[in-house]
């Protein structure tokens, strides 16, 4: 009985954090055709920005998390304006300055902090029990957190007129620019969203995890396949997809031996099975071949 | 005596009319004859070293080359054809005891067989979902070489396996005679009919399946030869460095040979190659700045990127040659008309 609570525990923390990475990366494709690899690069920032505001600043960690968000987010559109833009036409090219970029910040990180593993308190201590096992407020905190952004992202999306000309742009960008949306400023705020969304998630989940300059590698490739999984492009596709690998992950941890080493094994199989049934993913559409 | 004169004679011409007209061939020809007769300059067992790893990547990132560049099939788990090939090259050498000459093509046998594993289910897939799914790859063969550690070694890998050969010199020759020659047969393989069908792939598969060409065929025919050149290079790599560990499939690694072949230039094969010699060495010789090695060489992969996306050799060659409008052959940029129709070059 205490295993099953732990597993859903750990499932539904696990599952939010790649839900909410998975949405960002997937709206920014969705609208701009990028593939942001940076993506959790971000995260890997915002949560070095708590523990510098925290720790050594010793300011509140409410203010840390505003302070990490705007900042990571205005560094996030920065990026996009000078770094991406200019090559986005090149596909692969994209990719590779993704991919530096993330570089150049777990150097940075390297360089400034070194690789000690560091830790951030959480923002409300203690913990109740439900049938005997602990959970700490902070785990319901960044479940609570991950449950309302994604209703305000869903209302922001589909209720403002911003959000519609997000949804017409991931569409059909042509059609969007002939109906009269600025599709150039749109991908810049989906850009700013995506990279928000990011950074909020590395400040929701950072008391529960390491901050090391080498933490963007596993949730990025755990995004990755929970993106791929949903469907590329599809918000209902990544927010299942992230559940359904995140539990898995906790199963295999919790049930069988050695799990810790297999958990992205099996996550990652888990994707390649559903891929094989639906080369879509589970809610994604084959977009019109851009030839 | 006539005949080897008559060849004599023939070869001269040739690299007279055709090798020393244009400079991107002329590189090539110092090219090799700069990695055949380095060890005549330097006996520094560390600059050999170095260089011998340096084929063993280029070796990695032009095969990389074939099947993502030339077919467009975005592989971004490249490292699990090394890792299968230093896996199995080790497998083969520390329990079979075969020699190296057997267990390197023997574990490129294996990373073929990884290639048509992987390759299958994933040729349903396009574009970007098969780029991120080919990263899940590498990543769950690690997790497995980790569960089952008594047999390959965990994290500390599989030590204790056979020299490559027994000198450092000798190394070195192995593995350049066999980079320049695999080199040349990727390029020759591009060069064919199978290469172009491969370009067509790349730049509208449903025409190519419309005229009638099985491009699935074709595509795991891409997977597979990518992963037999991939999977010599991970042997000679297990062997030279007489290890195979789970940094062979990392994903750094992956990410690695991505960058080398696109800051080289995708879809020419001496791109990545020639990108391999120039980082490579670049960022282990440099001694000064250990700290911020990794920190400059992304910068500059940043900016070559932001300013010539097609990648550096494309943009080399394309400021020293000029292709001809009518007949498009190369000639060099000095040129004011085409040395074959003397149509006047722009």
């Amino acid at each position: 009985m205490n295993l099953t609570i732990d597993i859903i525990i750990s499932g539904l923390i696990n599952g939010s954090t790649y839900a909410l990475l998975a949405i960002g990366f997937s709206l920014i494709f969705g609208v701009a055709r990028i593939v942001n690899i940076a993506h959790t690069a971000f995260y890997m920032l915002a949560a070095y920005c708590i523990y510098v505001v925290t720790q050594k600043m010793g300011l509140n960690s409410v203010w840390a998390m505003l302070a990490a968000i705007v900042l990571v987010t205005l560094l996030g559109m920065i990026t996009y304006k000078f770094l991406i833009n200019p090559i986005r036409e090149h596909e692969s090219a994209v990719l590779i300055a993704t991919i530096a970029l993330a570089i150049i910040f777990q150097e940075i990180l390297l360089n400034v902090f070194t690789g000690t593993y560091l830790s951030v308190p959480a923002l409300i201590d203690g913990y109740f029990t439900i049938l005997g096992v602990k959970v700490f407020y902070q785990q319901l905190l960044t479940f609570c957190a991950a449950l309302l952004i994604m209703g305000l992202l869903w209302a922001l999306l589909g209720k403002t007129r911003m959000g519609l000309a997000i949804r017409s742009t991931a569409q059909d960008r042509e059609v969007a620019n002939l109906m009269g949306i600025n599709e150039a400023r749109v991908a810049m705020m989906t850009m700013g969203i995506s990279v928000g969304l990011a950074a909020l998630t590395g400040a929701v989940v950072v008391p529960l995890t390491i901050v090391e300059p080498h933490m963007w590698l596993s949730p990025l490739i755990m995004m990755m396949a929970v993106v791929v999984l949903g469907g590329l492009g599809s918000l209902k596709g990544s927010f299942i997809g992230a559940y359904i690998l995140g539990f898995a992950e906790a199963l295999v941890v919790f049930l069988a031996p050695m799990g810790a080493f297999l958990k992205g094994s099996v996550a990652l199989t888990v994707m390649i099975l559903v891929l094989l049934l639906r080369p879509e993913g589970l809610f994604g559409v084959y977009f019109e071949e851009e030839r | 005596m006539e005949l080897i004169l008559f060849y004599l004679r023939k070869l001269f011409t040739i690299f007279k009319n055709e090798v020393i007209v244009l400079p991107s061939r002329v590189v090539v020809v110092l090219f090799f004859l700069f990695v055949l007769l380095l060890p005549v300059f330097t006996k520094d067992q560390y600059i050999l070293r170095i260089f011998t790893l340096t084929g063993i990547f280029a070796i990695l990132a032009a095969s990389w080359d074939l099947l993502s560049g030339y077919t467009g099939q975005l592989n971004f788990g490249h490292a699990l054809f090394f890792g299968v090939g230093a896996y199995g090259a080790a497998l083969l050498n520390l329990h079979l005891h075969i020699p190296p000459w057997g267990s390197i093509p023997l574990g490129a046998l294996c990373a073929v067989l990884a290639g048509l594993i992987i390759g299958i289910p994933c040729l349903r897939l396009k574009g970007t979902y098969l780029a991120l799914t080919t990263l899940a790859f590498p990543i769950i063969l690690i997790g497995l070489v980790f569960a089952f550690s008594s047999f390959t070694g965990g994290e500390l890998g599989i030590s204790g396996i056979s020299k490559l050969t027994q000198a450092r010199i000798t190394d070195y020759y192995v593995v350049s005679v066999l980079l320049l020659g695999l080199g040349a047969i990727m390029w020759k393989i591009t060069d064919s009919n199978i290469g172009i069908i491969f370009h067509a792939i790349r730049e509208d598969e449903v025409a190519v399946r419309a005229s009638g060409v099985n491009t699935t065929r074709y595509k795991l025919l891409a997977f597979c030869l990518s992963g037999f050149f991939a999977g010599i290079a991970g042997g000679l790599y297990a062997h030279f460095m007489r290890i195979a560990g789970p940094s062979t499939l990392e994903v750094s690694l992956s990410f690695q040979v991505v960058i080398w072949a696109i800051f080289g230039g995708i879809v020419t094969i001496y791109g990545p190659i020639g990108a391999v010699f120039l980082l490579f060495p670049l960022l282990e010789l440099v001694s000064f700045w250990q700290e911020y090695r990794t920190l400059t060489f992304a910068f500059m992969v940043l900016l070559i990127l932001l300013y010539m996306p097609d990648g550096l050799f494309r943009w080399l060659r394309d400021r020293i040659e000029k292709e001809c409008p009518r007949c498009k052959v190369r000639n060099v940029a000095t040129r004011n008309t085409c040395r074959v129709c003397t149509a006047p070059l722009d």
